[in-house]
């Protein structure tokens, strides 16, 4: 029996259309070549949208003595050196370029009184360096990538899924294969390059900040498909998540709170974060109160501070491993998190600066921030790890197949600088764009998916409907048990052992998944696809963090509290071995050069 | 959200009120009203009952959604008759002694349960001229803030549509085919207002987006979750441009002589 399915082809398809993908296939438009932008979820609603409190970018408009070189070296240091320099270099450089073309494509970022865009405060970075609009800039983003995006040429291909990544006999990409949501036919997409840009895989976890779309896509086409996944054991779980009330548990508290003054305090009305800030850092942050006030009223005064920045300050797996242990020895909130206080400041300055904010817990929370602190406490962020790439083109192992933004790893280490995201996906949607042109360009006539191919792909997507027995949602729940208790914010050996014998289980669970109903918007049988996605993710997640036997950035061992010297020359490389089985490896961490290095040392003088 | 269910199912003290929700299920023209019964946590909304309801009742029940903080504009839906975003919709806010009615927006054609076709807006989208900035951009760009205040609130817009669902020209007298509706007239006006933009969309908005047929009743500023004044500060004085443009005396007659656009 022949299947029914439409077939579209372009010379590049990009999964994903949040601000790395939109980006990317922008990029591609430019450049004079065909592409087709596929998502999940309709235009402009990708998790993009929830980034607030702004893009990183060494304008320099605010401090003078901001540069690439400072950038750079935050990212590095923020990252524990696990970062690949090469992309933290090309990200510091070409991040200002990014965010000025945003003016022109119509966005309008917060300005300086001088008219300038305005810059803020952010954790791990030197200087006030992010260009925001109030709390609300991935929106913005989003938004003007999206108005020029439409008027590129790109054909855009809304609520549909891609479940197959497609190749050629040489290894080489050749399209992919999905369903419309919607209706629940089957859709081809042909092309000579594929640049994923899916974003990350929170909803493995149970309480995160990601919605449903984030379910490890990329990650999993891309490791099925042959390529190799780096890092995985660095999650960065973000400080601030809300933590009551239980619908909202782990829903985003920007950062911008405490960029713009927040101060975090334990139930005993302790301003903790002072004891917790690591000693390689001490020096750079504010040693008494006093002296953070000062910082402060600067900030509010619109001047360049004098004085060090407060103790909030610090990185944000610093920030979110403090919480949890004030939580953990008993001095936490009445709903196990923090307080965040921003309620000392003038009230319209909140507003005006944190109106997202104001409303989200004056709506959700019922509490009004400019008079009362928030609660709150760690949530799942984002994936540091990702697939491997070429740093300057971003292609991965496999031949064609290219990827950018959160799905990518390599620029952020061991944990990323809130702000770099929003940067990362501007400068290297970019820059995979460019990649897979030039690839592009190179590849000859169009491939086409042989018939064989479509239906493999056709009956793993129909399988579920013809099993009976467990549904997703159960699995899914059991999921996120495993990955918050035993792969969380703080690990040990047991429980690491535990989880991957236990995602094993998981893993023959899904692939006996059923569903019911019809193919027409069944979300139970989308469900039942992202899962296999989570499980394979969660499986690289589980089986990096057993090995690192170390603690470093947004991977904590309790069994092992230090650096460890030889862990610290290796990234974790994942690939799917000959035999089908997940292989873990190590391979050495590209050495920066001499004259990155020589930055560095010129700190120590 | 699968968690919060979990956290509901595990809380159970049996002391647990229980709401009941009509919700709508049903494809193009079929649909009835289903009953379900959800028990409430605190601080709950009516997106967290329509995902226990996939979670543990009917797992195909479709609803669109993505943010769950009111910063996406995903999950639109009429509750009890009102254009609302179900993930700010608090049950603790609503008569939990009636059931509560969950339907999809009526403006736009139905796909399945609360999921409508809303691709109409993109198409409007497509045809409003972009942002035009002038030829030489210098390095960086002086305009301040003041000047960019009022198109700032536009941009707050999170293409929601709840807007759209409920202005009575698209919704009572489906004029689709002649006005562009509150959500494009505020994108209209945030480009008309921005300092820096070159292009002229006056024509286009007096004779395409059909800025004429708004009556100002200001429904879509009540029901919209930004709280973006769209009538006041955006359609009216786009109207207002409009008028001055074609309809003062004095420039007509110049116009007819060619001496103004």
């Amino acid at each position: 029996m022949s299947i029914a399915f439409e077939t579209h082809t372009h010379d590049v398809l990009v999964i994903g259309a949040g601000g790395a993908g939109l980006r990317a296939a922008i990029e591609v438009s430019a450049q004079g070549l065909s592409v087709a932008l596929v998502c999940k979820s309709l235009l402009g609603k990708a998790h993009t949208v929830m980034a607030e409190g702004g893009a990183a970018a060494a304008l320099g408009n605010v401090d003078p003595q901001d540069g690439w070189q400072p950038h750079f070296k935050d990212t590095m240091r923020g990252g524990k050196f696990m970062n690949n320099w090469r992309s933290a270099e090309l990200h510091a450089k070409q991040a200002p370029d990014r965010i000025r073309e945003l003016e022109l494509w119509g966005a309008v970022f917060d300005r300086t009184p001088d008219g300038k865009i305005s810059q803020r405060a952010f954790g791990g970075h030197t200087y006030k360096r992010l260009a925001h609009v109030g709390d609300r800039t991935g929106l913005e983003l989003i938004r003007t990538l999206q108005d020029k995006g439409i008027h590129s040429g790109i054909d855009v291909f809304m609520e549909c899924t891609i479940s197959q990544l497609l190749k050629d006999a040489d290894g080489r990409v050749t399209g992919a294969f999905g369903y419309w949501r919607e209706s629940g036919r089957f859709v081809v997409f042909n092309a000579k390059a594929v640049i994923l840009a899916t974003g990350g895989t929170g909803k493995a976890w149970k309480v995160t900040s990601n919605s449903w779309e984030y379910t490890g896509d990329g990650q999993s086409l891309a490791y099925e498909a042959g390529a190799e996944l780096q890092d995985m054991e660095f999650i960065q779980f973000h400080p601030t998540g809300m933590v009551w009330p239980p619908g909202v548990r782990g829903i985003l508290v920007t950062e911008g709170v405490r960029g713009e003054g927040g101060i975090l305090r334990n139930s005993k009305g302790e301003r903790f974060m002072f004891k917790y800030l690591p000693e390689s850092t001490r020096h750079m942050f504010a040693e008494t109160e006093a002296e953070a006030k000062q910082w402060v009223d600067e900030v509010l005064a619109g001047k360049p501070a004098t004085v060090r920045r407060p103790p909030e300050l610090s990185t944000r797996d610093n920030v979110a491993l403090a919480i949890y242990a004030e939580v953990k020895e008993g001095r936490g909130t009445p709903h196990g998190g923090a307080f965040l206080d921003i309620s000392y400041q003038d009230p319209d300055r909140v507003k005006r600066k944190l109106p997202s904010m104001y409303h989200q817990f004056k709506e959700l929370a019922d509490v009004d921030i400019t008079k009362a602190p928030m609660e709150v406490g760690p949530t799942m962020h984002y994936t540091m790890g990702g697939i491997k790439v070429n740093p300057d083109t971003q292609m991965s192992a496999v031949q064609g197949l290219f990827a950018c933004g959160e799905v990518a790893a390599g620029l952020h280490g061991a944990n990323r600088l809130g702000g770099n995201s929003l940067s990362d996906l501007l400068v290297f949607g970019r820059l995979a764009g460019l990649g897979a042109v030039e690839y592009a360009k190179q590849y000859g006539a169009t491939p086409k998916a042989t018939e064989d191919q479509v239906k493999a792909a056709a009956d793993a997507l129909m399988a579920p409907f013809e099993r009976s027995g467990e549904g997703p949602y159960e699995i899914h729940r059991d999921l996120q048990e495993i990955m918050q208790n035993k792969v969380g914010i703080v690990r040990t050996e047991e429980d690491l052992k535990a989880a991957v014998s236990e995602l094993d289980a998981i893993q023959k669970r899904v692939e006996k998944v059923s569903v019911d109903g019809s193919i027409q918007f069944n979300p139970g049988w989308h469900l039942a696809q992202d899962l296999k996605n989570m499980v394979t993710v969660s499986r690289a997640v589980a089986k990096c963090a057993l090995e690192r036997r170390e603690s470093r950035g947004g991977h904590t061992r309790l069994d092992y509290p230090d650096y460890s010297e030889p862990l610290s020359k290796v990234n974790a490389v994942i690939r799917k071995g000959a035999d089908g089985q997940m292989e873990y490896n190590q391979a050495p961490l590209p050495e920066l050069p001499a004259e990155l290095k020589k930055l560095f040392e010129e700190d120590k003088k | 959200m699968a968690h919060t269910a979990t956290a509901n199912a595990s809380n159970a003290t049996g002391e647990k009120k229980i709401a009941t929700f009509h919700v709508f299920r049903g494809e193009g023209e079929k649909g009835e009203i289903k009953e379900y019964k959800v028990p409430v946590e605190s601080g709950m909304v009516v997106l967290d009952a329509m995902h226990y309801i996939q979670g543990y009742q009917s797992p195909d029940l479709a609803v669109r959604w993505n943010c769950k903080a009111a910063k996406c504009g995903s999950c639109s839906a009429e509750v009890n008759g009102i254009p609302s975003l179900m993930c700010k919709t608090r049950l603790d806010h609503l008569d939990l002694s009636q059931p509560i009615e969950v339907q999809p927006l009526k403006t736009f054609p139905l796909i399945r349960d609360l999921v409508t076709d809303v691709s109409w807006n993109y198409q409007v989208n497509k045809t409003i001229k972009p942002f035009t900035p002038p030829d030489n951009k210098p390095e960086d760009w002086r305009y301040y803030q003041d000047d960019v205040d009022r198109i700032q609130e536009f941009r707050k817009c999170i293409e929601c549509f709840l807007c759209q669902d409920t202005c009575h020209v698209l919704r009572n007298h489906q004029r689709k085919d002649a006005f562009a509706g509150p959500r494009f007239m505020i994108r209209l006006a945030s480009l008309e207002m921005h300092p820096m933009d070159q292009a002229d969309r006056l024509k286009f908005i007096k004779e395409k987006a059909g800025i004429g047929l708004c009556n100002i009743t200001k429904c879509c500023t009540e029901v919209c979750p930004e709280e973006i004044r769209i009538t006041d500060n955006g359609i009216i004085p786009l109207k207002e441009r409009v008028v001055d443009r074609y309809y003062d005396p004095v420039l007509w007659l110049l116009r007819q002589f060619g001496f103004v656009r």
